[in-house]
């Protein structure tokens, strides 16, 4: 593909609000897991809880998309004055020719499963204050940011799991190579929610501490909620440090909650990165892995890498300091990648000590300083739903 | 300015629906030469799916890949390399609202398969399994426009990345009480098997711009009602105009922001 320009990134996760944050994180190791019992929760398992959005309320011409998702989109757009930067694009393009390609797992559900709790006793009717379009829909965090942000170009959600807010960038950039938009935001948003603490415990696989990916002892995923956004558009002299160079997806075809155990799919989808950014798995100097702690998901990506990889780059998980934010995991690891790119860092794998023997190639468990020109990102989803991303300097 | 525009093939085309039997059976009530007579419709089993899988696999997941395979039986492909695209406006409706009752009970003992199965992107997985294919595919979602969105996304797909790809849309009712919220009629599934240049098996040319128009209706009123209250069956004046073989412009419902205007042109 040709490169496309992250011109402008936002984000707001458990480790805090803004790049700048996000950037002390990743250099301190800082964590934003903790056992506080989300909402009315009574699992013994830890979260990369934002507890700011309890008191935030969406309101005036927005107020019927007042829901956890969209407030957090809307803490996101508050960052680095990116919902300006739009603004800005909206007036260079035109309406009409930005984009948005948004993903979320759950959207606004927590509302929905709030209003089961409060359904009329005697109908069993839904409170007369819920919003189904506009919470609870898979499609309401685009309405959402397309009403807010003024955008009126194809605007649609992408929700293929964990991979959701990754092979957002995939779409996007397909859409501008098509000439259906000149740029794009690009991002995603998901929240914690009964769904998924409650889903993933039935599967077994919330860890009763803090995640702790790639370690000997990992025990599975700590959950947490994030946003974040870019704007992606065709390199020009604005150019940003970052650009996206390549992308690649894949199935697995193997079974709808279990990775392949040698990880097939997941090469795969690397493999198609790599030649879509027209590059050698030599060139990738960091890869933030999927890594979200499983028994059985961290052994076959960590042999997929090492298939395609062997020894070489510096690899790692991320998801120590958010938590597996699932349909956010891809942008906020898009992010953290354009960030080690731009300040030279290679981000470590906070709550992991012991890398599993077993494992193989260059863990990174403490963050330090260097070089950084490319950096693979692996989304991974239920459904066997494989995104790979790469970013480099220009 | 130049609009943006798109040119993509139609080979092939898969529809499911309550009197809506099959394309190749629709194709009469679709060109207005039959009365609509509107039947309560069950999606069959999917028999390529390992046994495990056709037990779990709901009416959503039948649904999907059925009408799927159905349109890219119509187009002669084996469905091994296909790209796929799917689009909803609610999902697996039937599985949601089962786990937000179960998480309205104070044991919260969500079923592990209604868990993985309630995601977005589940038919996208069990087509996977099911075809065994590794290509990729896109589970997406724009409420009343997911049809038009979708449309766009696999034109977009298959002129930029030159291969084939397969667009399916679907939506369901939802049990009480989501139905009052957002009641949906069906199960309705239409699915497009389209690619960037023209085949031998080509059946129409379609031209895409994404636009803002009042939507094109159904002539009969049955099939006009179920347009208007299945996002999926959004699609089906395009697929009138393809069964009627006449050249001739289609808006798409813009009313979640995403519309389409398309001229089609019969081989």
């Amino acid at each position: 593909m040709r490169p496309l320009a992250l011109s402008h990134m936002c984000v707001a996760s458990s480790v805090g609000f803004g790049l700048d944050a996000t950037l002390t994180a990743l250099r301190s190791g800082q964590s934003g897991l903790s056992p506080r019992p989300f909402e009315t929760v009574t699992l013994p398992t830890w979260t990369g809880e934002i507890q700011a959005l309890d008191n935030i309320r969406l309101q005036g011409e927005h107020a019927a998309f007042d829901c956890r998702n969209n407030r957090l989109a809307e803490v996101a757009l508050g960052q680095d004055g990116f919902a300006e930067a739009v603004r800005a694009a909206i007036e260079r393009y035109g309406t009409a020719r930005v984009a948005l390609v948004v993903g979320t797992s759950t959207s606004g559900i927590l509302q929905t499963e709030q209003a089961f709790r409060a359904r009329d006793p005697a109908t069993g009717e839904l409170p007369s204050d819920f919003h189904y379009e506009q919470t609870h829909n898979t499609g309401s965090l685009a309405a959402y940011l397309r009403a807010r942000l003024g955008i009126e170009g194809p605007a649609f959600v992408i929700s293929c799991a964990c991979a959701s807010s990754a092979k957002a960038f995939g779409n996007a950039a397909r859409m501008i190579a098509a000439g259906l938009c000149d740029a794009a935001v690009v991002g995603g948003s998901d929240s914690l929610c009964l769904t998924t603490l409650y889903g993933f415990h039935s599967l077994a696989l919330n860890a009763p501490g803090p995640c702790r990916p790639f370690d000997v002892a990992r025990d599975g995923i700590s959950i947490g909620e994030a946003a974040g956004f870019v704007l992606l558009e065709r390199p020009s002299s604005r150019d940003a440090n970052v650009h996206l160079l390549g992308f690649g997806e894949s199935n697995d075809a193997h079974h709808m909650s279990s990775p392949h155990p040698e990880g097939a799919g997941a090469r795969l989808a690397m493999e198609r990165a790599l030649s879509s950014a027209g590059i050698g798995a030599e060139q990738i100097d960091y890869i933030n892995m999927h890594g979200t702690a499983t028994r059985v998901g961290d052994i076959a990506e960590d042999l997929a890498v090492f298939n395609l990889f062997g020894d070489g780059p510096a690899r790692g998980s991320t998801k120590g300091h958010t938590g597996h934010t699932l349909g956010a995991a891809g942008i906020v690891e898009a992010i953290i990648s354009a960030l080690a790119i731009e300040h030279g860092l290679v981000p470590g794998t906070p709550h992991t000590e012991t890398i599993d023997p077993a494992f193989h190639g260059r863990y990174q468990l403490a963050a330090e300083t260097g070089r950084v020109d490319r950096v693979l990102s692996n989304s991974f989803g239920f459904g066997g739903s494989n995104c790979s991303l790469v970013f480099g300097a220009p | 300015m130049i609009p943006p525009l798109i040119q993509v093939f139609v080979e092939g085309a898969g529809l499911a629906g309550p009197g809506l039997r099959g394309w190749a059976e629709s194709l009469g009530v679709l060109r207005g030469e039959a009365a609509y007579e509107p039947a309560p419709f069950e999606p069959p089993p999917i028999a390529l799916l390992p046994p495990a899988e056709r037990r779990r696999a709901g009416t959503a997941i039948r649904l999907a890949i059925g009408t799927g395979l159905e349109a890219l039986t119509e187009a002669g492909r084996e469905p091994t390399s296909m790209a796929m695209v799917f689009t909803s406006s609610s999902g697996d409706t039937a599985t949601v609202a089962d786990i937000l009752a179960v998480l309205a009970t104070d044991r919260r003992e969500v079923s592990p398969t209604r868990f993985h199965n309630s995601v977005h992107n589940a038919p996208a997985g069990y087509w996977a399994v099911a075809t065994g294919s590794c290509e990729p595919s896109t589970s997406l979602c724009a409420f009343d426009s997911s049809f038009s969105a979708g449309l766009l996304d696999a034109a977009a797909q298959a002129v930029v990345d030159e291969r084939p790809v397969t667009l399916v849309a679907y939506d369901l009712p939802y049990p009480e009480p989501l139905n009052k919220v957002r009641p949906i009629a069906g199960p309705v599934a239409l699915a497009l098997v389209l690619t960037p240049w023209s085949t031998e098996r080509t059946r129409a040319r379609l031209t895409l711009r994404p636009a803002s128009h009042a939507a094109t209706t159904m002539a009969d009123s049955g099939l006009e009602r179920l347009r208007l209250t299945n996002p999926a069956a959004r699609g089906l004046p395009l697929l009138a105009a393809l069964a009627a073989e006449r050249g001739g412009t289609v808006h798409l419902d813009s009313a979640a922001g995403t519309g389409a205007t398309i001229l089609v042109e019969p081989r």
